[in-house]
């Protein structure tokens, strides 16, 4: 097969244009694929990240208040919506909060270790919630213990409440305290005082997921705090396994049989988890589709290409295959030929393609803020688009083998 | 001869229907990938008010200081209450307007029916005309109105639709959230994209507005803000009052400045400003102001979602591969005809007919990509909520304009696409054809 390399660079020179066609074509192929393949990468593992809560039995519940209240009043009207709805056959617990987890947008605080740092530790996620709140929403526990009763205080609209405990997840414990010890430690959340970490979770996703929050990614923290806020309030409900529909129907009900001055919009009032990915995560499945048809396509009418123009090569060396095959040439060496040939120029076109897929990159690096390219994929897309060349070239090159020693005689 | 060019073209097609079956796919598939988000990245890139983006500004002043601005010691995007008051008081440009978002609830006439939410902005009354809004009834609330804190409402036409059955509803009276406001104009339907004004605040592709209120009624009733609120260092307030004095940005600025001068102006009365804060100790550090006019502030705020922006590189490189294809199928379509081109030459055709020829056949091929380009553009935009958030997938439509763009473009490209071979073509030697048959 080596012996074969010279004839065939000599014989390329003669179709220069078409060689130099199938190689950009498949050096551009490789840039975007491999890029693509990245993409869809980073964008699966965003929203496949775990969220540390029991996603399947969770709903939460839009309410705002339709009269403006005081704190005191708001948070009378909390707590008797929180005994009815703990009451309902169906809900294991629920909560009164802030937010939501991947509610896309909502509360964050800085994090220092003194209460003099300018440039914080860490960024968190701050909810609100009684010591019903790590139950709710099926939160582990990994150390230190839950908030007590006497601990929970109401908060409303731009009230400054300081807790001085809090717990928080695992990871912005690392991040705060790297030697492992941070249960009991002082920290400061943007606060002349400090507040105490009595314990810690183990998983608890934030609320954006934005890219800056990203670089903070699972930092969030919780405060002994009901969320008594007069313009309006989640309520996260955990039903029992299998409840959640019956849930959902009873507990909008049972919220304006309490009191009818509340909004709960038919529309999108009331989320489960299944809802709330697709809200938070939609840019991501997009994203993730389309490169995924982009790269389909691609590859489809690279192929495509490759066939087209092989098949015009193969067309027009008719004569020349008849008289290697009248010469003693067997069908493997032909098809070897075509085989060898397609290698070549894919090697020169994947060659171009490694150093165009990095540059774009860089570029994407740059001008977005995106993740370096892994080199898995730049060699993963080489190894493919080898493969795709090798495959699509089988076709003519059969054909070509094909050709009988006859046609040597004909018309010279 | 054109027509005879057309129809040698048409026959060529058929005689190798793969091969063109190729070329069009590759085409459509190209101009409708490149169609269907440029739609998207068309319609979020697009200028919100292009008759006076130029003469728009948000004014941005460093309350933060350099120790805690954001990156590239930019002052915050937004203003405390204390200096959007100061610079409310100041009023320096002819037309300003300082605006936050609010979601308020509003109670049917009917005792039966349920109350329900409305959103829309504090601002002043300089907004309106500030930001061409068009009134479908009555108009903005006068500046007096601003100065006696009047309970006035101006509600969309959608609001009115729903509580007045779409009736002129001037001087009737409405319950926001427990207060009651008089109505003083209806805005037709009103939704810039993307809404400039509130890029930080608010959402930059949000709902249309229900409602507008006097700013300084609203700060009486002690509305909350519904949007963005960022603030720096420790938090120290203990209550609304607390925060007002907080350095919690929270409150948008926008001004109207007609000419040059009145720009640098208005420049030098932020830095004039800024200085005054730091000769009052209220600011420990030099003026730092910026005065972005509407599109240098969407690109300073990076507006158009990153999405965006990839996916229409994407199909760019994506159409460029599908051309380089055309080029090598055009090629080997157009060279297996060598002895035909031959015998034309040798009979008397010149090269330019052979380019006219050619560059048809080529034509054909890009206008059937179009068409079919066309309805790939269509099924994609159809389909488009699947790759795009609903907010953004909404913009996105097929119009006359981007029919006439995808057709064009697939033409020309593929003419483009075919000077290659076409010279290749028109360099057949006659004589070496004639003589090799």
């Amino acid at each position: 097969m080596m012996l074969q390399i010279k004839p065939i660079l000599s014989a390329l020179r003669r179709h220069k244009a078409g060689a130099l066609l199938i190689g950009l074509q498949i050096a551009l192929t490789l840039a975007i694929v491999c890029n693509a393949l990245f993409i869809i990468q980073q964008r699966v593992a965003h929203l496949s990240a775990p969220s540390g809560i029991d996603e399947a039995n969770l709903l939460v519940i839009q309410n705002d208040w339709a009269n403006k209240w005081t704190t005191q009043e708001t948070d009378v009207q909390v707590r008797t919506d929180l005994v009815a709805l703990r009451q309902l056959p169906g809900v294991h617990d629920a909560v009164a909060s802030n937010a939501y987890p991947m509610r896309g947008s909502g509360w964050d605080q800085f994090i220092t270790l003194t209460p003099d740092q300018t440039t914080p530790t860490g960024d968190a996620s701050v909810y609100l919630g009684d010591e019903h709140f790590l139950d709710t929403l099926g939160v582990r526990l990994v150390a230190g213990r839950n908030f007590r009763p006497d601990e929970v205080h109401p908060i409303g609209n731009r009230e400054n409440v300081m807790s001085p405990v809090t717990i928080v997840t695992k990871t912005l414990a690392d991040k705060l305290f790297p030697d492992g010890e941070a249960l009991g430690k002082s920290i400061y959340a943007m606060t002349s005082t400090p507040t105490v970490i009595v314990g810690i979770v183990d998983v608890l996703q934030t609320q954006s997921l934005a890219n800056w929050q990203m670089k903070h990614a699972y930092e969030s923290l919780i405060w002994p705090l009901r969320a008594a806020s007069g313009t309006g309030i989640y309520y996260i409900l955990r039903a029992k396994p299998g409840q959640l529909a019956a849930v959902r129907k009873e507990a909008v009900k049972t919220l304006y049989a309490q009191n009818r001055m509340r909004i709960i919009n038919n529309d999108g009032g009331v989320l489960d988890y299944t809802q709330i990915r697709q809200r938070a995560y939609d840019s991501d499945y997009g994203m993730a589709i389309l490169m995924g048809i982009v790269c389909a396509v691609l590859l489809a009418i690279t192929a495509a290409g490759i066939v087209g123009l092989t098949s015009f090569w193969v067309s027009q060396r008719r004569k020349q295959i008849g008289v290697r095959r009248a010469l003693g040439a067997t069908r493997g060496d032909i098809l070897g030929y075509f085989m060898t040939e397609n290698l070549l120029i894919s090697l020169g076109g994947v060659l171009l393609g490694v150093v165009l897929a990095i540059a774009m990159n860089l570029w994407l690096v740059t001008r977005f803020e995106m993740h370096r390219l892994s080199m898995f994929y730049v060699l993963a897309g080489v190894l493919l688009l080898l493969l795709l060349g090798q495959g699509a070239v089988l076709a003519p090159a059969i054909r070509a083998s094909k050709v009988s020693p006859v046609e040597a005689t004909r018309s010279v | 001869m054109f027509s005879y060019y057309l129809q040698l073209g048409l026959r060529s097609l058929r005689r190798n229907p793969l091969l063109t079956a190729l070329m069009v796919m590759a085409i459509g598939f190209g101009v409708a990938a490149s169609m269907i988000t440029y739609s998207v990245f068309r319609a979020v890139s697009g200028n919100p008010i292009p008759e006076k983006s130029e003469r728009l500004f948000t004014p941005q002043i460093d309350s933060w200081g350099p120790k805690y601005n954001l990156p590239g010691n930019e002052p915050p995007y937004a203003l405390n209450y204390v200096d959007a008051m100061a610079l409310m008081r100041d009023h320096k440009a002819k037309r300003q307007t300082m605006l936050y978002p609010i979601g308020l609830s509003a109670l049917p006439r009917d005792a039966q029916s349920v109350p329900f939410n409305v959103q829309g902005f504090t601002a002043q009354s300089d907004f309106f005309a500030m930001f061409d809004v068009p009134f479908q009834y009555g108009s903005a609330w006068a500046a007096a109105d601003d100065e006696q804190r009047a309970a006035v409402v101006v509600i969309s036409r959608k609001l009115n639709d729903k509580l007045f059955d779409g009736a002129n509803s001037l001087g009737r009276e409405i319950t926001l959230s427990g207060h009651n406001y008089r109505v003083v104009g209806v805005t037709e339907n009103w939704n810039p994209k993307p809404r400039f004004f509130t890029v930080w605040s608010g959402s930059s592709f949000g709902e249309p507005s229900d409602i507008y209120i006097p700013l300084s009624r609203a700060l009486d009733l002690r509305i909350d803000t519904a949007g963005s609120n960022s603030c720096r260092g420790r938090i120290d307030y203990q209550d609304w009052d607390g925060w007002l004095q907080s350095n919690c940005v929270w409150v948008t600025p926008w001004v109207q400045l007609d000419s040059a001068a009145e720009i640098e102006q208005y420049r030098q009365f932020l830095e004039g400003y800024a200085a005054d804060q730091q000769r009052a100790g209220r600011y420990g550090w030099a003026p730092n102001v910026r005065l972005r006019n509407v599109m240098q502030w969407l690109d300073y705020m990076q507006v158009v979602p990153q999405e965006s922006s990839v996916s229409l590189l994407v199909a760019l490189c994506f159409f460029a591969i599908c051309l380089i294809n055309t080029i090598g199928l055009l090629l080997a379509k157009f060279l297996r005809r060598a002895s035909e081109i031959g015998v034309r030459r040798a009979l008397g055709a010149s090269r330019r007919e052979i380019y006219v020829q050619y560059l048809i056949e080529a034509g054909a091929v890009g206008l059937a990509g179009g068409v079919l380009g066309l309805l790939l553009t269509a099924l994609g935009i159809s389909g488009i909520g699947l790759l795009f958030q609903p907010q953004i997938a909404r913009l996105a439509h097929l119009d006359l304009a981007l029919v006439g763009l995808t057709l064009l473009v697939s033409v020309l490209a593929t003419m483009v696409a075919a000077l290659y071979p076409t010279w290749r073509a028109a360099q057949v030697q006659p004589a070496w054809q004639l003589k090799s048959n």
